[in-house]
């Protein structure tokens, strides 16, 4: 189809090097990226359009044969977003090569019109869909990898914490919007099963301000856990919450509620058959629990 | 299989559900179970559910329904091992299942089964040595 | 919704264990769109809830399941189509506790929750078709 593509097969070096003396100042100019690794990229990107079979389809990248370019400037793309470049000159980076091209073009076909016109007007287009397909993988990468920080960060989070044995608590801190506390609802009834607790100690002393949407999350997350055979007991609520809670007409009614985390620990001793006694005036055993 | 098997421990039945059953089997383990219940004069009921990948309204409602019906005949159920993921489903779906005791596994519910069959054995029984066993 | 179908299936659904292939199919897709746990069960209790409706209800009827694509999005798109008596008051019947049948009223209203697109097409006398769309 194409005869630029022999063209460029021919002349690779001559097209390389038009292109890193084009590009050269537009990306060094943030000194984000070293001459040597640039004309190393330059160059792979250069082999990976030249090394196709010359009679490959300028006009759709979505052939076999293109795979191996579109792999490589996606790495690209994601290196490049590594080191701080952005997607805009990332596709500066791919688009910039149409100079050189358009040249090797001009020089071949200066006095065809109707030859040069179609050969330039294939490479424009060739070239505008690696641009787009540059862009678009970046922000694919950019997204998975948000996405994947806000799982992690989520998990960090929500710590759930084997306070005894059949017992655990999710001491939760912070705001709590919706997609965490459905996290925070998953990751605590899964502890539950793989803990083989009976009792789960929801803490939210560390929670500033309920809404009624995290309100009945909540809820739900201890219908659930009832459903699985466990109780939650709900402790720390702070009096503005117990007022916001009250006002939403959120019925808190079957849900058993203690003030401190450690007057839920006892009471979830007391509901696995243990008891906390005071042993002794010394402070270092005033908490500890002793089995009936 | 046309059948849920019913394994007798006892004062005890016992099920284990482990295929997506269809409505009619569910109504007919139903109606086995309350049999049972009356034919053998048991206590308690458990139904082991952990292996059960979705339960929607109708296996819902027809654990309900067997709870109920067995609490007629004086006998105790519980329902033991229900997955998060089932159980998060169920609550989103509006079922909360306020009438059925549950367990986290066998183990548990055997547990509660033998500590309710006790209690109610201590107030049946006139001044007898009930509390054993 | 301009959504791109990839892939789609029908079942019959004709008996009660119609249903539960109805669900195992459902199933089948949700894992191989790589849907949570939850989301998985989200879904397939869903179809459970509506293709029971279709057969209690809708006098049978059939399921199509479809992998749908939507820009960057993909789901699973379930359609339940029955020709039977329809449903007069749809809000009357999407609400929790409303039943004809005897049954706890909460399939439909539940299903809706489950999901995360939720549309019902019915006419009385000429059938009911209720398309429902969970993206990952
Ligand atoms: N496909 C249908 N065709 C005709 N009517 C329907 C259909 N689906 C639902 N309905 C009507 O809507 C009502 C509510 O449906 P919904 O699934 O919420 O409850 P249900 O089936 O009666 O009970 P449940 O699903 O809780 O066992 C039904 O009782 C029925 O009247
Ligand atoms: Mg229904």
């Amino acid at each position: 189809m194409s005869n630029l593509l022999k063209l460029i097969q021919e002349s690779r070096a001559s097209v390389l090097q038009n292109w890193m003396e084009g590009i050269r100042d537009l990306s060094r100019r943030r000194g984000l990226i070293d001459e040597r690794e640039l004309e190393a990229q330059s160059g792979d990107v250069l082999s990976a359009i030249a090394d196709v079979p010359a009679d490959t389809n300028l006009s759709n990248i979505d052939l076999p044969a293109w795979q191996t370019l579109k792999e490589l400037l996606g790495t690209l793309s994601a290196a490049r977003a590594v080191q701080g470049f952005s997607p805009s000159e990332t596709a500066l980076f791919v688009l910039s090569l149409k100079q050189p091209l358009f040249e090797l073009a001009r020089k071949h076909w200066g006095n065809k019109a109707n030859e040069l016109f179609s050969e330039i007007t294939l490479t424009n287009d060739f070239i505008d869909k690696l641009a787009l397909y540059t862009t678009d993988s970046y922000i694919h990468g950019r997204d998975q990898v948000i996405s994947r920080q806000q799982e992690e960060m989520l998990e960090l989070s929500t710590p759930v914490v084997t306070l005894w044995d059949g017992i655990v608590a999710l001491p939760l801190i912070g705001t709590l919007d919706s997609s965490r506390t459905q996290v925070v609802m998953e990751s605590l009834l899964q502890a539950i099963v793989q803990t083989n607790s009976r009792v789960a100690i929801i803490d939210i002393t560390g929670v500033p301000t309920v809404d009624t949407l995290v309100a009945q999350h909540l809820l739900k997350t201890i219908t659930a856990a009832r459903l699985m055979g466990a109780e939650c007991i709900l402790s720390g609520i702070r009096p503005q919450i117990a007022q916001t809670i009250v006002h939403l007409g959120i019925n808190l009614e079957d849900v058993t509620t203690k003030a401190k985390l450690s007057d839920a620990f006892r009471l979830a001793l007391e509901r696995s058959g243990r008891a906390v006694v005071r042993v002794s005036k010394a402070n270092t055993s005033a908490h500890a629990a002793k089995e009936l | 299989m046309d059948r849920i098997p019913i394994l007798r421990m006892g004062n005890f039945l016992l099920v284990t559900i482990q295929v997506d059953m269809h409505d009619r089997l569910a109504l007919t383990l139903q109606d086995d179970l309350t049999n049972r219940i009356s034919e053998v004069g048991a206590r308690g009921v458990l139904i082991d559910i952990s292996s059960l990948e979705i339960v929607d309204s109708f296996i819902g409602r027809t654990l309900a329904n067997i709870a109920s019906m067995a609490r007629v005949l004086d006998a105790q159920t519980v329902v033991v091992g229900m997955q998060p993921a089932v159980a998060i489903t169920l609550v989103e779906l509006g079922m909360s299942l306020p009438g059925i005791r549950t367990a986290l596994n066998v183990e548990s519910g055997m547990e509660y089964l033998q500590e309710t069959a006790e209690a109610g054995m201590e107030i049946g029984v006139y001044g007898g040595d009930s509390t054993e066993d | 919704m301009a959504a791109t179908v990839l892939k789609t299936e029908t079942i019959h659904i004709k008996s009660s264990s119609d249903v539960v292939t109805a669900r195992q199919q459902v199933r089948t897709l949700a894992i191989e769109l790589k849907f949570s746990l939850v989301d998985q069960t989200k879904i397939v209790t869903a179809a459970s809830e509506l293709a029971r409706n279709t057969l209690d209800h809708g006098g049978g009827g059939e399921m199509d399941v479809a992998v749908v694509e939507n820009g960057i999005r993909r789901g699973l798109r379930l359609t339940f189509r029955d020709h039977g008596p329809g449903i007069a008051d749809i809000k009357q019947a999407l609400s929790d506790g409303f039943t004809t049948g005897g049954g706890m009223g909460l399939g439909l209203g539940g299903s809706k929750r489950l999901m995360n697109e939720f549309d019902i097409h019915s006419q009385p006398g000429a059938g009911t078709t209720i398309t429902a769309v969970r993206w990952k």
